[in-house]
């Protein structure tokens, strides 16, 4: 009698903690979410990708559609050559553009597909074309100052620009 | 002059080499109790017994700590988060937490203090009260007998009950920051899935967890196995498996965080 309590509490137990691992995998961890079996990649080359980073999310019309799967430098065109795993699920016109932005003001960087009119889909392996770079706060900070004080001199008795 | 300088350098190096004959005594000790493994799968009954004492009777002290641990970062994550506007990222904080650091390492430190300490006891008290050698007499291997069924029942515990902490502690930290404070239920959840990776955070901590398993009951049933056969030699044994296993634990923690997660 002792020894089957013993192993009802013992399986209780075992059981408790394969339901947390599942609970951690699937309520707090992106397990459900991950299809990674059935992916393609595209590649997107970039004059700058800002602090994009391996794994960030491929979104468009804001739906995460695949992720950032590796980043290298070209050093052909000195551009960065960014891979996208796509969710094979998903098709996208071969003349749409990928553009890297920020979530939020300071949130974490990803990659935006802007779908084209094309009726053709890019293929897995094919590069897309139309990139636009990840904006860098301290360039733009640099060319407002310097439209700044161009407008400044220049425009001393009139309106600015 | 002589004299001292012996005395000096001969008491270190006679230090330094018991160390190391006891580090190299623990580890033969070890390899020897997984070679006679054997018995301990062939009678399951005996591991069920030890996870029972390892593991279900540590599960209150588990628990509650995890509760706690996750209510506490719950707090302090909103306090500070709050200052930056970003109090939606506080499932993130609270997770990735004790996914990664907490859940493994506050469980084998309490694990340790809970069943560590009792393993090593029982088996001191077993080689003072010559039960060991009784069983020696009897053609019964005591490593096998009773050493290996209670690393292995240390060693499958150890990972359950860290998940378990983990778990426990996220629910800790919903209940603060969603329940209490009022922190946007969804931003909680959908942040915290897409900041928690599997591979790399959750197994990470599964596999840090079972290496701190493993370390703790090698460590418990060495000390136990090697006791001065006295009431003060089990005491001394007890103390040190605490010691020794909380060092190893933090010390290996942060070998591993360097290895895992260093990009």
């Amino acid at each position: 009698m002792q020894r089957t309590t013993l192993d009802v509490w013992v399986g209780l137990f075992v059981v408790g903690g394969l339901a947390a691992l599942l609970v951690l995998a699937l309520k707090v961890g992106n397990l459900s979410a991950l299809g990674m079996s059935h992916t393609y990649t595209v590649y997107a080359d970039f004059g700058n990708i800002g602090g994009l980073k391996v794994r960030a999310p491929v979104k468009s019309a804001g739906v995460v559609v695949g992720r950032v799967s590796d980043i290298a430098f070209d050093n052909k065109t000195f551009e960065a050559r960014v891979a996208l795993n796509l969710d094979a699920r998903y098709h996208f016109p071969v003349d749409s553009s990928a553009d890297i932005l920020t979530s939020g003001l300071l949130g974490e960087q990803y990659v935006g597909l802007e779908p084209g009119a094309s009726n053709r889909v890019l293929a897995a392996g094919s590069t897309i074309r139309l990139t636009q770079s990840a904006v860098i706060l301290e360039n733009l900070i640099g060319q407002f100052l310097f439209n700044k004080a161009q407008g400044g001199s220049g425009a001393s008795g009139g309106a600015g620009q | 002059m002589i004299d001292w300088f012996l005395d000096t350098f001969g008491s270190v190096g006679q230090r330094v080499l018991q160390s190391v004959r006891r580090l190299g005594y623990a580890a033969r000790f070890f390899l020897l109790t997984l070679a006679k493994s054997g018995t301990s799968f062939a009678r399951f009954g005996l591991v069920v017994k030890e996870i029972y004492a390892a593991g279900v009777l540590s599960l209150v002290i588990i628990l509650v700590s995890g509760l706690f641990v996750g209510m506490v970062l719950g707090f302090q994550g909103y306090n500070t988060l709050a200052r930056y506007g970003s109090e939606s990222a506080l499932g993130v904080l609270v997770a990735l937490s004790l996914v990664r650091e907490l859940g493994p390492v506050v469980s084998a430190l309490l694990f340790a203090g809970r069943a560590g300490s009792a393993m090593t006891a029982e088996i001191g008290l077993m080689k003072a009260t010559e039960q060991l050698v009784a069983m020696d007499m009897m053609a019964v291997d005591p490593v096998a007998r009773v050493v290996a069924p209670r690393l292995w029942g240390g060693i499958l515990s150890m990972p359950l009950l860290s998940a378990m902490f983990s778990a426990v502690g996220v629910f800790g930290g919903y209940l603060v920051g969603v329940v209490l404070i009022g922190v946007d239920e969804g931003s909680f959840w959908s942040q915290m899935q897409a900041a928690v990776d599997f591979r790399e955070d959750i197994v990470n901590g599964v596999i840090k967890s079972v290496v701190f398993g493993v370390a703790v009951t090698a460590i418990a049933v060495f000390e136990g196995y090697d006791a001065p056969p006295t009431a003060e030699g089990v005491s001394r044994a007890t103390t040190r498996t605490v010691v020794t296993s909380s060092l190893v634990i933090l010390g290996l923690d942060f070998i591993m965080t360097a290895f895992m997660f260093r990009g």
